[in-house]
């Protein structure tokens, strides 16, 4: 791999690229999926290629070759000085990038057993007994199953020295149990989250879990549901659970907190939109109440979002988002770091491979614990409120500002105990006051690293893994039912 | 092994499916399919009056290896279509086949050429002028684009994109096919202090994909929006632009309301209530590649030729798609929409068109006299799968509609809807157009609506 990345970067230099990075990657990946007691697809696949960045007189240029030979890279490194020659032309002024030392290391994501070596059999009979347990449930009448491992071999090389090797090994999975009385309406649960949970690690990822312990459970959750009252509309207290609250901090803080948001009228204006915490707001704005600490961290072991180099050859630092409720700081890109006066990058640069340019996206963004004990103190803590769990439905502006989630599940909460179950729970609110009006975070033996693999931003859209890890928390006033409403 | 544009060429990718298939034949291998596709998109990102991202992809060629062993099969996805990278590819696939278990869904026989396999009719989806925008014109579009923007003191951003695909299918049992086809997509957002606004096009052919008029259209959007003013939440009537009513109408074709697969297992909308008026009378919707606004391939991911389905006649909900196995389930044949296999859906709706009316949208807005225009919609999502309840938020260019007039721009709202409710409460449809949105993954022939008793939620600042 290095020898055709150092013959991609020296034929930029030549053909007039001021700085060029080069990655090159390879990726083993499969996927399981299961529909009741039957193995519905197995699907295995491997890619490799290599991505070339340039800058041309301050323009970009980005392009693939297919195959790692002298003549496929070196066409691929043509073509990406010409695009950058021709975008440097419709530009007022050059990129211009902090400054970032060279690197030479090597990196490879904690794992214990290699997903690769687990034997089919094993990972569908997983998911089959889980289906088994679920449908113990009369009105469970589908339950569909997944599994996905990929192994990543990347390496990063760059015109100003750095040569960074990394292997990035992620396991997931989950099940959704659906429900129907009848012919009527149907209700959905799923474990450990919908659309499954994601780390960075091997197959061990699975037992730690401990499906088996959940599945007959979720069974029963979903055939609940099917008969269960709808959430009422009004305000009041609500308590997140970590799987919820973790899609909350990702489209209300992490996005929010992206600087190519706030360049300008933003660099992603067009589809991914803009953001609320302005510049000229650093450092002075009340994002929240005091207890809310939120911070970027992309070196937490095991977490879906990890990376200690980014995509731009960056070494990446934990920085606080918010801090003690005050706004604080933003996910950078060389460029943009650049462009906010920033001494440096925190290191925010992704792309969902190889083939793509990469852009600002976020890592881990996770809700520092509070003191408010376990999930269980902090029910009863509450008088009157609603638990939500399990994400269903999400939607914010472009602005990050106006937000509506629903969740597969809500509990009512009366004088600190849990009663009824509600279907289609939703609650919405502006980002700034939903955030001010938090007033319990449960403790760190609450905390988990959520997975969220389906991020997408950009054009066109890349899709990348994050994870928020968060405890618990409740918020105070907070319109729910607000979706389902005939008014 | 690729082409002088670096693309694959029709007959190297009948060399590598060959190849593939015969050796996978001398293999023990019951059944092999090969399907092919490759690109290069090439997309030039623009922000703040600026380029910001030029990707030029020489190619983005991978094989999709399915192998049938014993009923079984596996599967394998790869970009090395080299003689020994298809040979490995095969050998894996057979070992997946091979090793798994008795719980395993029976694969359901490959395809044999037949009438159902042959062309129904041809549909232009490929324009030589496409594959001849290079970076250089990427450039003098983009440019022509800022230019437009710093005239009238506003800021640009959007993507001009423009490349070539491939696609070709062949198994052992003699079937083979193979289309190309082309694509060009503008879509521009100008924003000034207080507003924005948005125009988008993606055609087959470049002639058809003005960047200038989407620009004057992003420009004229964005000066009529200025100064914003707030409506209360509460139910308004509303008309659809046509892109706006593909951002939402996608949620009825993106998912499984409209297969096979959602019927039989319950989880469409529409399950059981086939022959049953739901939707208002004025609301047909079919899949049909040979529309003439529609493109793309006219075969399926097996290699079944489309045909034209309805969906939906006059309100009344008819059989959905169906791949081979949901139309063994469910009875009938299949209609040539089988997603590729294996896969937990059979089949997908892809090539959809709602029919149009002929009010225009003028006339909308002339007949209206209290209202609310929707340029687009953004970030879409389903809140209920059972009555299809949508929440969103409108985006670059809602207006105000007062005395049959366009009268101002209004600061975003947060819509909470029932797509079967709004598909009963449409009062005007306008002529349908080949509509490109940010929210779906395909474009759609679709008309502007005039809604009535759209339910807004809530506001928000901007």
């Amino acid at each position: 791999m290095k020898g055709i990345a150092e013959f991609a970067l020296d034929l930029a230099l030549n053909r007039g690229a001021s700085y060029a990075d080069v990655r090159v990657a390879y990726v083993k990946s499969q996927a399981i999926s299961t529909k009741d007691m039957e193995v519905a697809c197995v699907s295995e696949g491997d890619g490799f290629g290599l991505g070339i960045r340039v800058l041309v007189n301050g323009g970009w240029g980005f392009s693939v070759a297919g195959k790692l030979t002298r003549e496929s890279v070196g066409k691929a490194v043509e073509a990406a000085i010409e695009a950058g020659a021709i975008s440097a032309k419709c530009m007022d002024m050059p990129v211009q990038l902090v400054p970032e030392p060279a690197y030479n290391c090597r990196y490879i994501s904690p794992h214990t057993i290699d997903p690769f070596t687990v034997s089919i059999d094993e990972k569908t009979g997983i998911l089959i007994a889980c289906a088994k347990l679920a449908k113990k449930a009369r009105r469970v009448k589908l339950v569909e199953g997944e599994m996905q491992f990929s192994k990543e071999e990347k390496l990063f090389m760059s015109t100003a020295g750095s040569c960074i090797e990394q292997t990035v090994i992620s396991s997931g999975f989950g099940f959704d149990a659906h429900a129907q009385k009848g012919n009527e309406e149907f209700q959905q649960r799923s474990f450990p989250n919908s659309g499954g949970q994601y780390e960075l690690a091997g197959f061990e990822v699975i037992a730690k879990w401990n499906p088996f312990e959940h599945a007959e459970r979720i069974g029963q959750e979903a055939a609940a549901l099917v008969t269960a009252p709808i959430c009422p509309q009004k305000n009041t207290a609500i308590i997140l659970a970590g799987n919820q609250l973790a899609l909350q901090i990702h489209e209300s803080c992490g996005h929010a907190c992206e600087l190519d948001r706030l360049v300008g009228a933003s660099e992603e204006a067009n589809y991914a939109g803009a953001s609320f915490l302005t510049p000229n707001r650093l450092k002075r704005y009340r994002y929240g109440s005091e207890i809310v600490n939120l911070v970027s961290d992309p070196n937490v072991p095991g977490s879906l979002g990890s990376m200690p180099f980014d995509d731009e050859g960056v070494q990446t630092k934990k920085v606080h988002l918010i801090e003690n409720g005050i706004f604080s700081g933003y996910l950078t890109s060389r460029e943009t770091a650049h462009k906010l006066g920033m001494e440096y990058s925190v290191g925010s640069m992704r792309a969902e491979s190889c083939a793509c340019m990469p852009l600002i996206r976020m890592g881990n963004v996770s809700l520092e614990p509070g003191d408010a004990g376990s999930l269980e103190d902090l029910i009863a803590d509450t008088r009157d409120g609603i638990l939500f769990d399990t994400v269903k439905c999400w939607s914010i502006d472009s602005m990050r500002l106006n937000f509506q989630f629903s969740t597969e599940i809500a509990w009512e909460i009366k004088k600190g105990k849990r009663t009824r179950i509600f279907k289609d729970p939703s609650y919405g609110g502006i980002t700034h006051r939903f955030w001010k009006s938090c007033d319990a975070i449960c403790g760190p033996e609450e905390l988990i690293y959520w997975g969220v693999p389906n991020c997408g931003k950009g054009q066109p859209v890349q899709t990348i893994g994050t994870a928020h890890g968060c405890p618990p928390a409740r918020f105070r006033n907070v319109g729910v039912g607000v979706a389902m409403s005939r008014r | 092994m690729k082409g002088g544009n670096n693309m694959l060429t029709r007959k190297q990718c009948k060399s590598v499916i060959d190849y593939a298939v015969k050796y996978g034949e001398s293999t023990c291998a019951s059944g092999v399919e090969i399907a092919l596709s490759d690109d290069n998109q090439a997309t030039a990102r623009f922000a703040n009056n600026g380029m910001t991202q030029h990707i030029s992809p020489l190619s983005n060629a991978c094989a999709a290896v399915r192998v049938i062993v014993n009923g079984r099969q596996g599967h394998i996805l790869t970009e090395d279509l080299t003689k020994a990278g298809m040979r490995q590819s095969v050998d894996c696939a057979i070992a997946i086949a091979r090793n798994l278990s008795d719980a395993t869904t029976r694969a359901m026989p490959l395809v044999r050429p037949n009438k159902r396999t042959q062309a129904l009719q041809r549909v232009k989806s490929f324009d030589r002028s496409a594959t001849t925008i290079d970076a250089t014109e990427r450039g003098r579009v983009v440019k022509s684009i800022i230019e437009i923007a710093k005239k009238n003191k506003l800021t640009a951003a959007g993507v001009f994109s423009a490349g070539e695909d491939i696609n070709a299918i062949g198994n052992s049992k003699g079937l083979y096919h193979c289309e190309r086809g082309t694509e060009v997509e503008c879509s521009i957002t100008m924003t000034g202090g207080s507003s924005s606004g948005w125009a988008k096009s993606t055609h087959w052919q470049y002639d058809q994909v003005d960047p200038i008029k989407l620009a004057e259209i992003a420009v004229r959007k964005a000066k009529l929006s200025r100064n914003p003013i707030t409506m209360r939440p509460g139910r308004y009537t509303v008309i659809l632009e046509p892109s706006a009513t593909l951002d939402l109408l996608c949620f009825l074709w993106g998912g499984l309301d409209f297969t096979g697969t959602g019927h039989i297992d319950g989880l469409s909308c529409f399950a059981g209530k086939i022959g049953i008026k739901v939707l208002g009378d004025n609301i047909t919707i079919s899949d049909n590649v040979y529309h003439p606004f529609q493109y793309g391939n006219t075969f399926d991911e097996e290699g079944l030729s489309r045909r034209k389905v309805v969906l939906v006649k006059n309100g009344i909900i008819q059989r959905p798609v169906m791949g081979r196995r949901s139309a063994k389930t469910m009875g009938g044949l299949p209609t040539g929409h089988c997603t590729e296999q294996p896969n937990v859906v059979d089949e997908c709706p892809i090539n959809l068109v709602v029919e149009g009316g002929d009010t225009s949208l003028e006339d909308m807005i002339a007949s209206t006299e209290r209202g609310i225009l929707l340029t687009r919609a953004w970030y879409t999502n389903e809140v209920d799968a059972n009555e299809k309840v949508i929440t969103g938020m409108t985006r670059d260019g809602t207006f105000l509609v007062e005395n049959g007039k366009l009268k101002r721009g209004l600061k975003n709202m947060r819509f909470n809807i029932s797509l079967i409710e709004v598909l009963n409460n449409v009062v005007a449809l306008g002529p349908a157009v080949l509509a490109a949105g940010e929210e779906s993954a395909i474009g759609a022939v679709v008309p502007p609506m005039k809604i009535e008793r759209f339910r807004f939620s809530s506001t928000t600042h901007f």
